[in-house]
């Protein structure tokens, strides 16, 4: 009766043939194509290196002073503006300025990959239901699977540094912006659209006239939500080589120094929730024709 | 009624349309007679207009009325094709609509038609003068001659003042006053009203009637008016067609419809309406003369009873606009108009 208590499964040696033969080819094909993939994402490499210099050699008052003029220009709260500043400095206060840089420089640019990625994928998706079901399973997937798992093939092709970091951190933080741009699109009240058909609208014009217009305040909440899961993904992205803010959390972590830990800890949950607001205030305001407010 | 006769502008012929996945396969069963429940019980698809004829004339008000679910939102909506019929023939000017291609349609509806909509259908993140410009920019019009036209429109629907306000600032009725001049702005001939005024309340909506009846007498649009309100469609409509389950049951101008409705479902349709006021002279018209005072043909009944009871024998003759004497009218045939055959055994029956 052993056949009912086993179950019926393939023969050790089977399998790890073919655990062996897939780890084999895949390390193949990367040896033979990592360099032209490494290649492929150069510029971004160059981008990102660019980016977090700059931010490093711009003098902190300069720094501060853009801080305070993006908080209020998206939330127009004073109260915002003057906490994110004492926040960057009580950060800077505490060494860990440069850090800081680095990982606002790695935010950026992901949450703008996100968009620029985002953004077409979510409205191809609300235009063709087909296109829509064979993203969103891809869409589970990414949200879904460890990131260990697919942390391990992108390091295997590109090695450890700030593009595979990058990748790792867009892969998870994609989902969202592609979700609520394809959500707000379809949300876009039916007798508005059939209005605009009326009218003789083209798809172009409806879409940028009418549907992306409408649909700003999903895509937004779209844009804050990913910004929110590129900052989870800070210290991760640590682990392969990524510098920033996680970096010494990471370090912490390994060697147990509590101080360091909850200081650079404490910091990204003080950025996450300046990002957090002003993006959110910014999107509310984007609504201001819905509570028949003025516009500024 | 010859003023009503005018060449047609757009002719809908043998129209069908049934809603479902399969519409087109279900064509002969619907022809040969299956009902719309039927169609809905044993095979799941739903008949949406049946076997719909009609000729609408150029530069007058056709309305087409029905109960909700009759099928007179889906009919104008073929007019422009935001709904495609199963079957049918729909020209403007004879011109075929149903051939169109996806870019004639397009100028077809930018040029030919406009429209406008029960629940307005603005669009909330433009402003007022934004929104009337909407159908000239969609046209590529430049942004200073589309704010120019606009701006006409909105001083004709009386919304001067509030051309830099949201929808969401301005009241119903102000809001249907914009998807009015947003209709108007672009020029269009034929402009389609699906239950334009229905969500609005009774003084709002005789206001409106009035700013449409005004316009038109300017404008000489072909207007096609969807309503379910029987005093608006007497009121505004040269001629009515009434719909029932996708089927016209009645097409004519107000006298004839009130004079000699089709069946009982419209002769229910008509009577509580307020004879006196909507029936005019010109139904009840006999052949003949008489030596009493003229009446205008299109004077109603109230008015014409005073008259004729003041005349000596109850007599009066009827002259057309110009003043041509052209027939007489009896005391005892208004009265008699007054009252229906089936409303008074009625009454009886109820005492």
């Amino acid at each position: 009766m052993d056949w009912l208590t086993e179950f019926p499964s393939l023969g050790k040696r089977d399998l790890r043939d073919l655990k062996k033969g897939i780890d084999g080819s895949f390390r193949e094909w990367s040896r033979s194509n990592g360099d032209a993939i490494e290649a492929f994402f150069d510029p971004l490499y160059f981008f990102l290196v660019w980016l977090e210099k700059l931010l490093i050699a711009t003098p902190w008052p300069i720094i501060l002073a853009l801080v305070a003029g993006f908080a209020y220009l998206g939330s127009r709260s004073w109260k915002l503006a003057l906490g994110s500043v004492i926040s960057f400095m009580l950060i800077g206060y505490f060494g860990m300025w440069k850090d800081m840089m680095a990982t606002i420089s790695l935010i950026s640019v992901s949450t703008l990959i996100c968009i620029a990625v985002g953004i077409p994928i979510g409205i191809l998706m609300s235009r063709y239901d087909r296109i829509q079901s064979a993203i969103t399973p891809i869409l589970d997937l990414m949200q879904t699977i460890p990131i260990f798992v697919y942390l391990l093939p992108v390091v295997m092709l590109l090695g450890i540094g700030r593009v595979p970091g990058l990748i790792a951190v867009c892969v998870y933080a994609l989902p969202p912006i592609i979700r609520l741009t394809n959500l707000g699109i379809r949300l876009v009240d039916k007798e508005i659209l059939e209005a605009a058909d009326a009218f003789g609208s083209s798809y172009r014009q409806k879409l940028f006239s009418v549907q992306i217009p409408l649909a700003l305040p999903n895509i937004f909440a779209g844009v804050n939500q990913t910004i929110m899961m590129a900052l989870a993904m800070v210290v991760i992205a640590s682990m392969i080589g990524v510098k920033g803010l996680g970096m010494p959390v990471l370090q912490a972590v390994q060697n147990q120094y509590l101080t360091l830990g909850l200081m650079n800890g404490l910091a990204i949950v003080a950025l996450a929730i300046i990002f957090d607001r002003v993006s959110q205030r910014y999107g509310q305001r984007l609504q201001a024709h819905r509570y028949g407010k003025e516009h500024e | 009624m010859e003023k009503n006769m005018s060449k047609p502008k757009l002719k809908i012929k043998n129209l069908y349309k049934i809603f479902g996945p399969k519409g087109r396969t279900f064509i002969e069963s619907v022809k040969n007679g299956i009902s719309k429940q039927e169609l809905l019980d044993n095979h799941g698809h739903v008949l949406g207009l049946n076997d719909i004829t009609l000729d609408i004339p150029e530069q007058r008000i056709q309305v087409i009325m029905g109960l909700s679910g009759s099928g007179k939102s889906t009919l104008i909506r073929h007019i422009n094709r935001l709904i495609e019929p199963t079957a049918g023939e729909i020209t403007v000017d004879d011109e075929d609509v149903l051939s169109m291609s996806q870019v004639q349609l397009r100028e077809f509806r930018r040029k030919k038609t406009s429209m406008v909509f029960q629940k307005f259908a603005l669009l909330p993140h433009k402003t007022v003068a934004q929104n009337v410009a909407y159908g000239l920019t969609i046209q590529g019009e430049q942004e200073g001659v589309a704010k120019e036209k606009s701006h006409k429109w909105i001083e004709s629907v009386g919304l001067s003042g509030f051309e830099e306000r949201y929808p969401s600032q301005l009241s119903g009725g102000m809001q249907q006053r914009v998807g009015l001049a947003r209709a108007l702005a672009t020029d269009a001939p034929i402009l389609l009203m699906d239950e334009a005024f229905s969500a609005l309340d009774p003084l709002i909506r005789t206001d409106m009637q009035n700013i449409l009846l005004d316009l038109q007498k300017d404008l000489h649009k072909t207007i096609v008016f969807i309503t379910h309100d029987l005093d608006e469609a007497l009121r505004i409509g040269d001629n009515i067609a009434i719909l029932r389950d996708g089927k016209i049951i009645q097409k004519g101008n107000p006298q004839e419809i009130i004079m000699k409705p089709a069946d009982d479902y419209i002769s229910d349709f008509i009577k509580d309406i307020n004879r006196g006021k909507v029936i005019e002279v010109k139904s009840i018209m006999q052949k003949g003369t008489s030596k009493g005072a003229p009446l205008d043909s299109s004077s109603s009944l109230e008015d014409a009873l005073k008259i004729l009871n003041n005349e000596k024998n109850n007599e009066c003759s009827v002259v057309d606009d110009k003043g041509k004497k052209i027939g007489k009218v009896t005391l005892d045939a208004a009265i008699s108009a007054l009252f229906r055959e089936k409303s008074l055994k009625k009454s009886e029956k109820y005492k």
